[in-house]
């Protein structure tokens, strides 16, 4: 079991496992509203990040159930402004890189959100086969996982010619500390 | 001077142009690079999503081989790759219980990490010694310097000079020649890594810092991450389609633009490899006033 899954006690508030998880205090949060005000993204959300934090403040189970089940947690970019601008210093980032970890283990995830995690998932697919990044295989990955086969279709042949897509991927050389260093993290996202 | 290099995925694929200009002004500005052996994906935009001890584990084992070559600091040029470098050192050094625990994963020392550094950290220390006499093209255009997110945020990683207005870039504009626009967007997000999966939230908001800059005289925006340009240059049919009409402007690397200046040939800088044409409108070149070079002179 992740050091993650382990801190996430049966039946505690969110709020509480999130504290002893990430350290991320979210009852500091005094309603200001600008977290909200400055995200790229408040627009497209359920719960914009001042009243996620609220949700979670409240410790009520039906509160902590709407959190997980947001869409907005699944949208946030990590651009930080978020942080950059919290007068309590409360670091939401971490907070929504909780509630998804929290989300996918708890088979909560928003169906809106289901392409995002695939694209994750295919992302550290291809870093566990090779180690670093490979676009083909990146998008091979996601296709297969989404059944998005038509997407940016039109545009391989582009990136190929101008040289941005290599057809072969760049391996690590010791893919053994590799795989050993994802046998080693793997949490319940991880496993089939 | 000679540091350390972690290149970082999109270096040899998606941004190879940002590499290969890097390389190409690196002789120029006396940077001597080393790379780590055999490095791994940092984990990006990916690992923190889903797997917080991943998100650790693999930027942690780029830190822990490079501590092993004995690097003290480490050029790290894209900006995500230097978030998630830089962010995991610090968070290992404040906990020393999570630190063993992860060293324990990668099965190497972190007792030596080093220092990364972002693009704008290393240009700055080698520019002003170095650069002058040396400028065949003054980069004699409008520019909007964009920094995006992960330069500048958090405050606590990045120790940038102003979170919210950054002048580091503006001010390596103008060394070379050109003219910066003061705008809004400086600092706000292009979507990351939502590019693949909600390509239709990247155009849109790509269209907002496009047009702001545009419709404030630039010429040209210049960039210093890999996201940032796949997300503006690569993905313009996605932001005309969300702005409803065409925008042209090039998206420019610094490390390109710099190039340039210094007169080596667009080839070499990979500029041939941008979706969106690099054309800029010709300019009769101005002197450009060096202050130090002025002094040399008097």
């Amino acid at each position: 079991m992740s050091a993650h899954a382990a801190s996430v006690v049966q039946g505690a508030a969110l709020a509480d496992s999130l504290h002893s998880s990430t350290g991320v205090d979210v009852t500091r949060c005094y309603q200001c509203g600008k977290c909200s005000a400055g995200c790229p993204l408040a627009g497209e959300m359920d719960y914009p990040s001042s009243v996620l934090m609220r949700l979670l403040q409240t410790r009520q189970p039906e509160m902590d159930e709407k959190a997980l089940r947001s869409h907005s947690i699944w949208l946030c970019l990590s651009c930080e402004t978020c942080f950059c601008r919290c007068p309590m210093e409360i670091d939401i980032p971490k907070v929504s890189d909780f509630l998804r970890a929290e989300a996918v283990r708890q088979k909560k995830v928003h169906p809106a959100a289901r392409n995002i995690l695939r694209f994750h998932k295919s992302f550290l697919d291809v870093i566990h086969y090779a180690g670093r990044l490979y676009e083909v295989g990146l998008i091979a990955d996601y296709k297969s996982r989404s059944w998005n086969l038509i997407q940016d279709v039109a545009m391989a042949p582009v990136l190929f010619f101008k040289g941005k897509l290599k057809p072969f991927p760049h391996l690590v050389k010791n893919r053994r500390a590799l795989h050993k260093l994802f046998k080693k993290t793997q949490n319940e996202e991880a496993r089939p | 001077m000679k540091m350390g290099y972690f290149p970082g995925c999109s270096m040899g694929g998606s941004s190879r142009e940002y590499g290969e200009s890097l390389l190409a002004i690196a002789p120029e500005l006396d940077l001597q690079l080393e790379e780590i052996h055999d490095w791994n994906c940092c984990g990006a935009s990916a690992a923190h999503n889903l797997n917080k001890k991943l998100s650790l584990a693999l930027p942690a084992r780029n830190l822990g081989l490079a501590g092993q070559q004995q690097l003290e600091e480490l050029l790290v040029p894209c900006a995500a790759c230097f978030s998630r470098l830089a962010g995991a050192r610090h968070e290992l050094h404040q906990d020393e219980a999570l630190r063993h625990e992860i060293e324990g994963v990668i099965e190497l020392p972190l007792e030596q990490m080093p220092r990364s550094l972002n693009i704008l950290d290393v240009l700055q220390k080698v520019f002003p010694q170095e650069l002058n006499g040396r400028l065949r093209h003054p980069f004699a255009h409008k520019v909007a310097c964009y920094y995006g997110c992960l330069l500048v945020r958090p405050p606590a990683i990045a120790q940038f000079d102003r979170p919210e207005d950054p002048q580091v870039m503006d001010q390596i504009m103008q060394r070379i020649g050109a003219e910066p626009i003061d705008w809004a967007f400086k600092t706000e997000c292009c979507g990351a890594g939502m590019s693949i999966p909600r390509t239709d939230l990247v155009g849109a908001l790509c269209a907002k810092i496009l047009e702001d800059a545009v419709s404030r005289g630039a010429e040209a925006i210049i960039v210093a991450c890999p996201m940032c340009h796949s997300n503006l240059d690569m993905r313009r049919s996605a932001i005309n389609k969300a702005a409803g009409k065409t925008y042209d402007i090039p998206v420019l690397y610094i490390t390109q633009a710099i190039g340039l200046a210094l007169g080596l040939p667009p080839k070499k800088l990979g500029l041939h490899r941008h979706i969106v044409p690099v054309r800029l409108p010709e300019r009769a070149a101005t002197p450009v006033l060096e202050p130090v070079s002025a002094q040399e002179e008097s």
